[in-house]
């Protein structure tokens, strides 16, 4: 056990995720990912002379799913901002945001540890919506030093959530992001893949150092940015935790003392690089953008947005593990897999009538053949009612578990149903009789064996269940084993 | 059959009843411009072969009794802030010169479906900013009344080439007055529609929440024709209003009987020309003898309308500009180190990043110095710790602007007045005076600021032989009493119907 250590850490994060959107914010553009660079475009996103946007209703619903699912207040009236500042990939010199009246405010989304290492509500400060700009791609490898700028993306929604400061350590941080990773995949409000950049973080950070006089020291915040997974979040957080407190103890530096600060994740490098200085004190020169109308926000629309919304994971997992009667660990598995697997899994566990077995067969086959086949459980082959047929046999006795599993594989492999498999594999239950029986021949035809086990090997009765295997493909290893033990022993 | 001499709503008639083919239509007007546009200087460009090519489709599809639309035939002539894909847009401007838009605004995709006919696109002032045209990088228009004398802006070029004959109608754009001012210095018809009539979507932006877009012609019958097929709701501008388009032509030959019409005090104060002050009140008797009825209205923030405008515009203008960064499209400067200096191009030179100087060189090349002016306005009023004090304070501002005519509109139906102060300035008389200049816009920015519509109509000449124009101004949506009353007006004079003597040789 190590020493707590002699300072807080406090983090904020500002994520931006990409909405699930068939076309853009402002225009219909496509969002598809990967096309060809500046393939969808047109006059608005390229910000042509004389082009106009209009709001895209199905990025405002997505949004409003959001906010609600983190708890937000809603705003009643909502309107569009101007945000000014000259970059290539932001073809109109501003970018459509939201500024003093954000859609959404002052909500929070509560991330607990399911070993119990914390448990941590982080407060959410706004959520707006905003249109991304383009890519810009500097390309030294060419020699030319010239830039390269793709617009498709100039355009496409983006939610900005902005926390608290209210995380204390790098880990509940990934933790958080997972959560609400999960939290908006979910809601089919983003798919979060940070590779495709639809879903980026930004990370605040300082020390909070307890001094003798009983003043609280705090060290400057650094905005940490360029961080291309969670796990980068995580370590880019504590390098940063320890280089500042390496710092607070050479220069006695706080927050105020010096402009705030940006520094940019080295991935392979590890560690964080202070940045350029932005453009100093970058001024925006926010005003409302007369091109759009402002957006009333009614009950009746709010109503219909959280009734369409379904189970958040939070609620989901106690649910599931009421429902059901499975540990809250089990149920913390099953909803951290996505909406998809709970629906596989509520299927199954109705059909047999039982959350435990199918929570057993999900988690110990199911999954794992998923993480083999790298495969979502849309696209696995055994469906609900035919695991449910599998697992129904099972408990009723035609055949135990072991040889369930066999059965499994096979239907996996061959695409053939339950049933099908059952009848020509000649699966039928071996009776106690029959093992009996069985039992007897092997023991009879081994004196070796028998001879072994009686001079104390038990182990040599592994000798016997391949044989039996070959007589009896229905039987159970283990009861093979145990009788033929015991018979031995009475001998 | 001469073409130039008719009205648009004759014109149609005439090209409808066979009396004209649309090429000779065409032709008259595109030979009367090939005369007189090297004097005036109205348009930028001229498509003799297009508007040749599209006049004998129609005649073709009307002789063998294809579908025609409801302005077959019509000449008109484009304000070149409209985005056409068949001419270029320059917007007056350096920055865009020759610049294609891949797109055709809302109105030009309209008339085309109508079958216009479009002869080319007019001059302005850069960007639409200015009340004299004299702010076009490619050269001032000349008043057709008088070669000396400016037009009026921003839409100077549509004014003008409607006035000297070289097109019946023309579309403008009027922020705050470009297209009455003009249509008063040059005795013609202009309407601004209220705000959201007429969609703006490929209207190259000036001033967002001001910029409307309105017909310019000799009369307000023919200015009730064209709104019949610019007006209406457009999907792609989320400012466009739903509200039905009416029949504004049919709606006209009604009189004046109970029509209540404003007049403001102080519109007549000190600086009102004594000749315009005499037409415009010789105007307000026509009306009465036409059946309406005069009464004193308070506009209590009129006096108000120049600075806030003077803020609002340039704001928006600061951030709409913003896009002609010369990575894109439009002017760049050439590359870093070859051309001017950074010094020489506006900024402070040394310390940019050649991406910055390129941004820094393009705009101090491509933009001329009104547009500079204003962009620097606005950015200033935008900025962090101004921001208070000028553009929120300017629209609470605007809020009571537009309450005092509507509150105006309780008691009248209308509210008249002079256009301008004078009639047409000379030529370079206000150049160095930029203040002078904004002051142009003395009663017309009330009207954009207010968010509703006004009429520009001649009501007079000077001694001196220059045209002075009136203007009524209506309550949201108000546009057929508008062109009712201008129309009963014109019914009972012939103001309208007087012509300069040709620039370029008398008509053939």
């Amino acid at each position: 056990m190590t020493a707590p250590p002699p300072y807080t850490t406090i983090i904020g994060l500002e994520v931006h995720v990409q909405l699930l959107t068939r076309t853009k914010l402002f225009c219909g553009c496509s969002t598809r990912f990967g096309a060809a660079p500046n393939t969808q475009v047109c006059p608005t996103c390229l910000g042509l002379p004389g082009s106009l946007p209009v709001m895209n209703r199905q990025a405002f619903e997505l949004a409003l799913r959001a906010a609600l699912a983190l708890d937000c207040t809603i705003a009643p009236f909502t309107k569009w901002d101007r945000k000014n500042y000259f970059y290539p990939d932001l073809p109109k010199g501003y970018q459509i945001s939201q500024f003093d009246l954000p859609f959404s405010s002052d909500g929070r989304l509560e991330v607990v540890d399911p070993k119990g290492a914390f448990s941590r509500t982080v407060g959410i400060i706004r959520v707006h919506l905003e249109e991304d700009a383009g890519k810009s791609m500097h390309d030294e490898a060419a020699g030319t030093a010239d830039s390269r700028i793709d617009l498709n993306r100039a355009g496409t929604p983006l939610c900005e959530i902005v926390t608290q400061p209210d995380l204390r350590s790098p880990q509940e941080a990934r933790a958080w992001l997972n959560e609400l990773k999960l939290l908006l995949v979910y809601l089919g409000v983003s798919d979060c893949n940070m590779q495709e950049g639809s879903l980026r973080v930004d990370a605040n950070v300082n020390l909070h150092v307890p001094q003798a006089d009983g003043r609280v020291a705090k060290t400057p915040i650094v905005e940490i940015k360029n961080m291309n997974s969670f796990r980068s979040v995580e370590r880019a957080l504590a390098y940063e935790t320890a280089r500042q407190w390496e710092e607070w103890q050479a220069t006695k530096a706080e927050m105020g003392t010096t402009p705030k600060q940006t520094r940019g994740w080295d991935d392979p490098a590890g560690i964080t690089r202070a940045q350029r200085h932005k453009e100093e004190s970058s001024d925006y020169r926010y005003f409302p953008e007369p091109d759009l109308v402002p957006v009333t926000v009614s009950e009746e629309q709010l109503a219909a947005v959280r009734g369409a919304m379904g189970e958040r994971p939070t609620v989901l997992r106690r649910a599931l593990a009421e429902r059901w009667s499975i540990s809250p660990y089990d149920a913390d598995v099953l909803v951290n897999q996505g909406r998809e697997l709970v629906a596989y899994f509520e299927d199954v566990a109705t059909r047999v009538g039982e959350g435990k077995v199918a929570s057993n067969w999900l988690q110990q086959d199911v999954l794992r053949t998923l993480n083999e086949r790298n495969e979502s459980v849309d696209a696995f082959p055994i469906r609900p009612d035919a695991l449910a047929d599998l697992i129904g046999r099972v408990q009723k006795g035609e055949f135990d578990t072991s040889r369930g599993r066999e059965i499994f594989a096979e239907v996996l492999a061959s695409g053939r149903s339950v049933a099908d498999v059952v009848a020509t594999l000649g699966i039928a239950a071996v009776g106690d009789d029959e093992l009996v029986a069985l039992c007897r021949e092997l023991i009879a035809e081994n004196p070796k064996i028998v001879a072994d086990v009686k001079g104390g090997k038990e182990q040599a009765a592994a000798g016997l269940i391949g044989q039996a295997k070959k007589k009896n493909p229905n039987v159970n290893p283990g009861k093979v084993r145990a009788k033929c033990l015991e018979l031995i022993r009475g001998m | 059959m001469q073409p130039l001499e008719l009205s648009a709503v004759d014109l149609v008639a005439a090209l409808r009843q066979g009396d004209l083919t649309a090429v000779e239509c065409a032709t008259a007007f595109l030979d009367r411009i090939d005369a007189g546009n090297g004097a005036i200087n109205a348009f930028l460009a001229v498509d003799r072969e297009g508007a040749l090519a599209r006049a004998a489709d129609i005649d073709a599809r009307r002789r063998s009794g294809r579908p025609v639309g409801p302005l077959a035939g019509l000449p008109v002539a484009l304000k070149d802030v409209l985005c056409t894909v068949d001419m270029p847009t320059t917007c007056a401007s350096r920055m865009l010169a020759g610049y294609r838009p891949p797109y055709d605004a809302d109105v030009v995709e309209r008339l085309r479906r109508a079958d216009a006919v479009f002869l080319g696109k007019t001059n302005m002032d850069e960007f639409a900013m200015g009340g004299s045209n004299e702010n076009s990088a490619f050269g001032p228009v000349r008043n057709p009344w008088d070669l000396s004398r400016a037009p009026g802006g921003s839409s100077g070029g549509s004014a003008a080439c409607v006035a000297a004959d070289m097109a019946p109608v023309a579309i403008g754009s009027d922020t705050g007055g470009s297209i009455r001012q003009p249509a008063g210095l040059c005795g013609i018809t202009g309407l601004k529609p209220t705000y959201g009539r007429v969609s703006r979507r490929g209207l190259v932006a000036f001033a967002s929440s001001l910029d409307q877009i309105g017909p310019m012609a000799r009369s307000a019958a023919d200015c009730a024709l064209i709104m019949e097929t610019i007006a209406g709701h457009d999907p792609g501008d989320s400012t466009s209003l739903a509200t039905e388009v009416p029949r504004y032509g049919q709606l006209l030959d009604k009189p004046l009987t109970g029509v209540r019409i404003g007049r403001v005090p102080e519109h007549f104060a000190e600086g009102l020309d004594p000749e315009v002050a005499r037409g415009v009140e010789e105007a307000f008797a026509v009306l009465e003898a036409a059946g309406a009825t005069v009464h004193e209205v308070r506009l209590p923030h009129a006096r108000y309308g120049i600075p806030t405008y003077y803020l609002i515009a340039p704001c928006e203008a600061s951030s709409n500009l913003a896009r002609y960064d010369g990575a894109h499209y439009g002017h760049r400067a050439q590359a870093a180190g070859q051309a001017a200096s950074g010094r020489a191009a506006g900024g402070a030179g040394g310390g940019d990043s050649p991406l910055a100087e390129m941004y820094r060189r393009s705009r101090a090349e491509g933009f001329g110095p009104e547009v500079k002016r204003r962009i620097m306005l606005g950015t200033y009023a935008l900025s962090a710790g101004y921001y208070d004090a000028y553009y929120a304070k300017a629209l609470r501002v605007r809020r009571l602007i537009r309450q005092d005519y509507l509150d105006a509109f309780q008691t009248v139906d209308l509210i008249g007045g002079p256009v301008s102060a004078t009639p047409a300035f000379k030529l370079g008389e206000k150049k160095d005076d930029p203040l002078a200049m904004y002051l142009v816009d003395l009663y017309t920015v009330g009207t954009n600021l207010a968010g509703v519509g006004g009429i520009s109509f001649p009501c007079g000449f000077t001694r001196s032989g220059l045209p002075i124009g009136f203007q009524l101004q209506a309550p949201p949506l108000g546009e057929p009493l508008l062109l009712r009353a201008a129309d009963r007006f014109q019914q009972l004079t012939d103001w309208h119907r007087r012509r300069p003597r040709p620039a370029g040789g008398a008509p053939a």
